[in-house]
């Protein structure tokens, strides 16, 4: 693969809970349209570096973060940057799909209302192409105004995604997005992913080797706070260059 | 297009918020200061004139001859407060118990609300039922005008099952599950399971429902005043007519002025220093108790 | 084994006649209450004010005491409970040391016994700040008594709100206030509304703080300034005094409704709040 345009990169990342250390040094290149995963054993500090990619390590009390993280190569962990809008720019999906108690139509517009749109028909032009671009709009268009909580776990989380396209955002990261879906949901969502690539960049955690093998480009293992092997994809489930990284994807560990 | 993320807004908006809900939440250490403040600026000087010792063993109330020991009323407060307790804590506490163990879901919620009722039911309604229901049946079967210590002690006892009730409900329910299968499958009995195993692991929780009914006790005037006869002199029977000092505060505040006024204030000061001390053993209590009964 | 039995049984029973002893005391004082008020309770009680001190017309100025009173005092103490609730939990921790002394001196508020909060209002408000016996003076002493329940109830109504939606809302860019007032209080609105409810049920029923520092003026309150008599307050002072038993009945009765009202409607704003947050 040719050489990407870098769209975030991590340098030195270290993030203690407290005492215990859950990232060691972390430095990580994210390609600018591509869709990254982080694989590893549970506990191994996935999710917290994709947390720490958006600062919401920032909310969790007890947490101290030492190294950087750069968007578009400036520094995101610096005193006079605005956490609010760099949330904005770098949306996320969490595990567990987790709709607000609202109709559909206001999770989609949730974003883009506090970011002060508030002419209707733009509203709308953003719900119906957020809800489109998540695969949703065909099941979902006629039902804007019923409330969201009565989705499927599997549209939810599609609207979770559409909510987080509202806002526009650069990069989106997504976590374990799939634990909470059945297979034929789950598919729906790697298409998607596939599709979203073209737009936006991608940096998604899961447990499903194959998922990671389907829907990435490049593909990170850690395990225990530390990234052991980064490489493209098909390098890295072809021919593994460690030995802990070959025993994780072979199913060999733990 | 290659932006960095945006420098920090400086939100007044948002700082201006936060700065309003912080004040909001700091008017209660003024709210306790400023209480604290007046209420021993008012009582303090009589207290420390008459001694403390004297104002508060002392048995003579003779305000209006600048004569100020309260020793009739404590015991009075004593008097009404332990003979409320002696029925309404066992009927509470067995109340609790029926209510998150024996009952039927449907009837303990159903009772749970009842009980909700009671509480809300305001204390001159329940002095105004003993005054007219309490005191006349006192004083036709037992003697005496019937206005008594076993008056209050029966609208007292009625008052705080709820405080005594809802909190060592909400202990009983907070034992874990674990507990008393771990029982049943050695074999004990459900009664014994209760007995041995759910109360004990309870404790701190049913300990903070008596002290806090026991607080609730001390403090409530309306009721007590409208069914104990109000002589300020020490009780010696449970038949005998009795002031309590909230009473006593109550009774005296529309007319006392001067020292006298200072004298109540110096009553109210004892009152408070004893139910902010009890609330903070309180705390301590659940605290150490692990199981915490206080919601 | 037939002894245990019959052991088991009778403590069984013993429980049982507890919980219909708390039925039968309720119930016995509502029905007293009920029987014994009925009769006095008729439009003209309501509407009319009362005429010589209480012992002929009706208690309409009480009534609206009362109202206003219990209005003026939620006015007060919402704004601060709701507001120190949504710091404790959304901005400072109520495990922080200044979360941890808010809660406590709520917790001490909560014991205190209402004749040393009628004692410091009368000092304070009606002395000190020179405001007299007023409706002002009396609701000020109010909503301090009911901050610990607004406080407290907000407090757990926001913290049963799902910590997920805080985490989505910030992850999407909002702000700490968007995100309370957007998306935290809209789901706590039910669990408020049921503190809010329970404090009124306190408001109507004080006597002993209110007479402190409301005072017992029997005239229709126009100003914030002017002094009130309560319906509580009317009612203790109808039995000490010994004036028309029929119409303190009536009074009690009408509080005593209007209690079973607050009550119910507390449930049904309780139950609405369990569904929502589920
Ligand atoms: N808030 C926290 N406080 C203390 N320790 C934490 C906290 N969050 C995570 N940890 C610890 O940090 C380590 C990494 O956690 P993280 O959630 O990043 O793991 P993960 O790789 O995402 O695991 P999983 O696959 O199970 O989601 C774990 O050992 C976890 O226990
Ligand atoms: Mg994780």
């Amino acid at each position: 693969m040719e050489p990407k345009k870098m769209k975030m990169r991590s340098e030195g990342l270290a993030v203690f809970y407290q005492q215990y250390q859950a990232l060691r040094g972390i430095d990580m290149n994210i390609a600018a349209n591509r869709v990254t995963a982080l694989i590893g054993p549970s506990g191994c500090g996935k999710s917290t570096f994709l947390r720490t990619l958006n600062r919401m390590n920032d909310l969790v009390e007890g947490t101290t973060i030492k190294g950087q993280v750069y968007l578009d190569e400036v520094p995101i962990y610096d005193k006079e940057v605005d956490v609010v809008g760099l949330r904005k720019r770098v949306g996320m999906v969490f595990q567990k799909p987790s709709v607000f108690p609202m109709s559909i139509y206001d999770n989609v517009a949730y974003g883009p209302r506090i970011h002060g749109i508030k002419n209707r028909s733009h509203l709308d032009e953003i719900v119906e192409k957020s809800l489109k671009a998540a695969n949703l709009w065909d099941e979902m268009g006629s039902r804007l105004n019923s409330p969201a909580n009565r989705m499927s776990g599997g549209q939810q989380q599609r609207l979770v995604i559409a909510r987080v396209l509202a806002v526009d955002p650069e990069v989106i990261l997504m976590d374990e997005p799939a634990s909470a879906l059945d297979p034929i949901s789950t598919a729906k969502l790697e298409e998607l992913i596939s599709e979203l690539k073209k737009n936006y960049t991608i940096v998604i955690v899961t447990h499903n080797m194959q998922q990671a093998a389907r829907v990435s480009d490049y593909t990170g293992f850690f395990l225990s706070g530390a990234l052991i092997e980064f490489n493209t994809t098909s390098e890295l489930f072809v021919n593994p260059a460690n030995r802990q990284t070959e025993d994780y994807i072979t199913g060999r560990f733990g | 297009m290659k932006r960095g993320p945006a420098k920090k807004r400086r939100s007044h908006k948002e700082s201006f918020i936060e700065k309003t809900l912080a004040f909001s939440a700091g008017l209660f250490v003024m709210v306790i200061a400023v209480i604290t403040i007046f209420i021993f600026s008012k009582g303090l000087p009589v207290f420390l004139q008459v001694g403390w010792q004297d104002f508060i063993f002392d048995t003579d109330w003779r305000p209006t001859r600048g004569i100020f020991g309260i020793g009739a009323m404590v015991l009075g407060s004593i008097a009404v407060t332990v003979s409320a307790m002696v029925w309404a804590v066992p009927l509470g506490i067995a109340t609790a118990v029926f209510m998150a163990e024996i009952a039927p879901g449907h009837i303990g919620r159903m009772l749970g609300s009842l009980v909700e009722l009671l509480a809300g039911i305001p204390s001159v309604v329940y002095g105004f039922v003993g005054l007219l229901v309490v005191v006349p049946f006192i004083r036709q079967h037992l003697g005496g005008n019937g206005l008594s210590v076993l008056a209050g002690a029966i609208v007292l006892g009625v008052m705080i099952l709820p405080t005594v009730i809802n909190i060592s409900r909400d202990a009983i329910l907070a034992v874990p599950k674990e507990y008393a299968e771990g029982s049943l499958a050695l074999g004990a009995s459900h009664h014994q399971t209760i007995a041995r195993v759910i109360i004990p692991a309870a404790r701190s929780g049913i300990i903070t429902a008596i002290v806090l009914g026991m607080g609730r006790a001390i403090g409530e005037t309306m009721a007590v005043v409208m069914v104990t006869g109000n002589a300020p002199v020490a009780p010696n029977s449970i038949l005998a007519p009795v002031r309590t000092m909230t009473s006593n505060i109550v009774l005296e505040m529309g007319y006392a002025s001067g020292d006298h006024q200072g004298a109540l204030f110096s009553t109210g000061m004892v009152l408070f220093v004893f139910i902010v001390a009890l609330n903070l053993v309180v705390n301590r209590v659940a605290k150490a108790g692990g199981i915490n009964g206080k919601k | 084994m037939a002894k245990n039995k019959w052991y088991d049984r009778m403590i069984t029973a013993a429980f049982w006649s507890a919980g219909l002893f708390i039925v039968l005391i309720l119930a016995s004082i509502i029905a007293y209450i009920a029987v014994k008020g009925i009769s006095a309770i008729s439009l003209d009680f309501i509407l009319q004010p009362p005429s010589r001190a209480g012992r002929a017309g009706g208690i309409s100025t009480t009534i609206v005491s009362t109202v206003y009173l219990t209005l003026m005092s939620l006015l007060i103490a919402v704004p601060v409970g709701v507001g120190s609730a949504i710091y404790l939990q959304e901005y400072a921790h109520s495990q922080s040391r200044f979360g941890r002394l808010v809660n406590l001196i709520a917790e001490t508020l909560a014991g205190i016994p209402s004749i040393v909060f009628g004692l410091f209002g009368f000092v304070f408000f009606v002395v000190f700040l020179d405001l007299g016996w007023s409706i002002l003076s009396g609701s000020l002493t109010l909503a301090i008594m009911i901050l610990p329940t607004i406080t407290r109830t907000a407090q757990e109504a926001i913290l049963a709100v799902a910590h997920e939606y805080r985490e989505n809302s910030l992850a999407l860019g909002a702000s700490r206030w968007q995100t309370v007032s957007r998306v935290i209080l809209p789901s706590a609105l039910p669990g408020i509304v049921t503190g809010i409810i329970l404090s009124i049920g306190r408001a109507v029923g004080e006597t002993a703080a209110i007479i402190l520092t409301a005072g017992s003026s029997l005239g229709m309150p126009i100003a914030p300034s002017d002094p009130a008599r309560t319906m509580a307050v009317h009612l203790y002072l109808m039995a000490m005094e010994g004036i028309s038993a029929e119409r303190a009945f009536g009074t009690a009765l009408l509080l005593v409704i209007l209690i079973v009202i607050i009550n119910y409607l507390a449930n049904l704003s309780l139950k609405r709040f369990s569904q929502a947050v589920r």
